[in-house]
């Protein structure tokens, strides 16, 4: 039950792009299709789970006046794995994401979760919450990139709706990211804060 | 003369058509965070400017005389992270010995800037263009100043923002997001402008 709690405490209460409003970079500049979106959160959320279980393991073994030094190491090698595994497996992907995939280790929500849970909780519960917050960002950004690649090609994950002559290609570009990401706050916020 | 024409290209890139902020999204957390007030603002950029100069010119060494002598290019994301905080404690160390009045007007901003993406962004940006020293320091001092106007302009519409009434589920951060957005667009008047200074330049 308690991994539970923990589990949609990330999706909802905690969400870290609509209520939180960490990572804003990633959330801005990768979200220009639904897959993008999907793909940058997924890759977030391999790193996070993988360095909330980490660090919650060598948590005693880390003197406190170098623990967020240590933190950025660990979070950094994972990210050059995680870089390495996605140029050999999947380089279309290395191809749209491209700076934003060694910017995850500038990523606030990895750092913060390392800070605020797994520096405290059990291993266990710190892949939970890694897998919480980690599917929290990923919805995000793939609500934010499908309501993007919708109004601006009338497509979803590349699956015409209504054709590319009706889109707007300035929900594609920078402008769209703010506007979108805004009016999805203010979606959320209605519904689950009933502001 | 076609060096300092090529140069002047990436200053007016950096600045204007590829604004580092409202086009390629890297430091949006100050962007969004401390752009209340336009004098905050424009000590969070100039703060970024200087260390945005300084960092890109010690990874570009570690880049050429480590990182690929000895074929290490994969630890470049640790590395150049690495660099960057303890490049930031040590200018703020600096700081507070030799220019008191400076460290007072920085001093909060300089322990955010360690994750402000625009540093790591750009020093590896720098390394992907395959830009030369002299290129690369002036990009990141132009990306910097880019940074600084995104950061002031923004902030003067916020100051602007305080004094209307704003629908209780826009307040705060959705609205500056949408603020934002508009000065996005207005920014994307300056897209292809790149392309013609090119041709004007003939280069």
């Amino acid at each position: 039950m308690k991994y539970i709690k923990v589990l949609l405490n990330g999706i909802i209460k905690e969400n870290p792009t609509f209520v939180l409003l960490l990572g804003m970079c990633p959330t801005l500049g990768t979200t220009s299709s639904a897959f993008n979106g999907m793909s940058m959160g997924l890759a977030t959320m391999a790193v996070l789970i993988v360095s909330n279980f980490i660090i919650s393991l060598i948590k005693q073994l880390i003197p406190d006046m170098v623990r967020i030094p240590s933190y950025i190491v660990v979070i950094a090698s994972l990210v050059t794995v995680l870089q390495m595994l996605i140029k050999a497996y999947a380089p279309e992907v290395d191809k749209s994401l491209g700076l934003f995939i060694p910017l995850i280790v500038v990523n606030c929500i990895i750092l913060g979760r390392a800070e605020a849970f797994a520096a405290k909780n059990n291993p266990l519960a710190s892949i939970f919450d890694g897998i919480g917050i980690g599917l929290g960002f990923t919805i995000a950004l793939t609500c934010l990139g499908a309501v993007r690649e919708l109004l601006g090609t009338g497509a979803v994950f590349g699956q015409t709706l209504w054709g590319e002559n009706y889109g707007m290609l300035m929900f594609v570009l920078a402008p769209g990211a703010f506007l979108v990401l805004g009016y999805l706050i203010v979606v959320f916020n209605k519904i689950f804060k009933k502001a | 003369m076609e060096t300092v024409l090529s140069l002047i290209l990436i200053i007016i890139t950096a600045i204007f058509v590829n604004n580092v902020v409202l086009a390629q999204f890297l430091g949006i957390c100050p962007f969004l965070g401390v752009s209340k007030k336009v004098d905050t603002a424009s000590g969070m950029g100039m703060a970024v400017t200087a260390v945005l100069v300084v960092a890109t010119a010690v990874t570009y060494a570690i880049q050429k005389f480590l990182l690929d002598v000895y074929g290490l290019e994969y630890l470049q994301t640790i590395a150049f992270i690495l660099v960057i905080a303890a490049l930031v404690q040590m200018i703020e160390i600096i700081l507070k010995k030799t220019m008191p009045a400076l460290y007072q007007a920085l001093g909060v901003f300089l322990p955010l800037i360690t994750t402000n993406c625009c540093i790591l962004g750009v020093a590896i940006l720098v390394i992907q263009k395959d830009f030369n020293l002299l290129e690369g320091l002036i990009y990141a001092c132009s990306t910097g100043l880019g940074f600084l106007l995104a950061m002031v302009l923004f902030a003067g519409l916020r100051e602007q923002l305080d004094l209307v009434n704003v629908p209780k589920s826009f307040a705060g951060v959705p609205i500056a997001l949408i603020t934002a957005g508009l000065l996005a667009m207005a920014f994307m008047g300056f897209s292809g402008v790149d392309g013609g200074l090119k041709v004007i330049f003939g280069l």
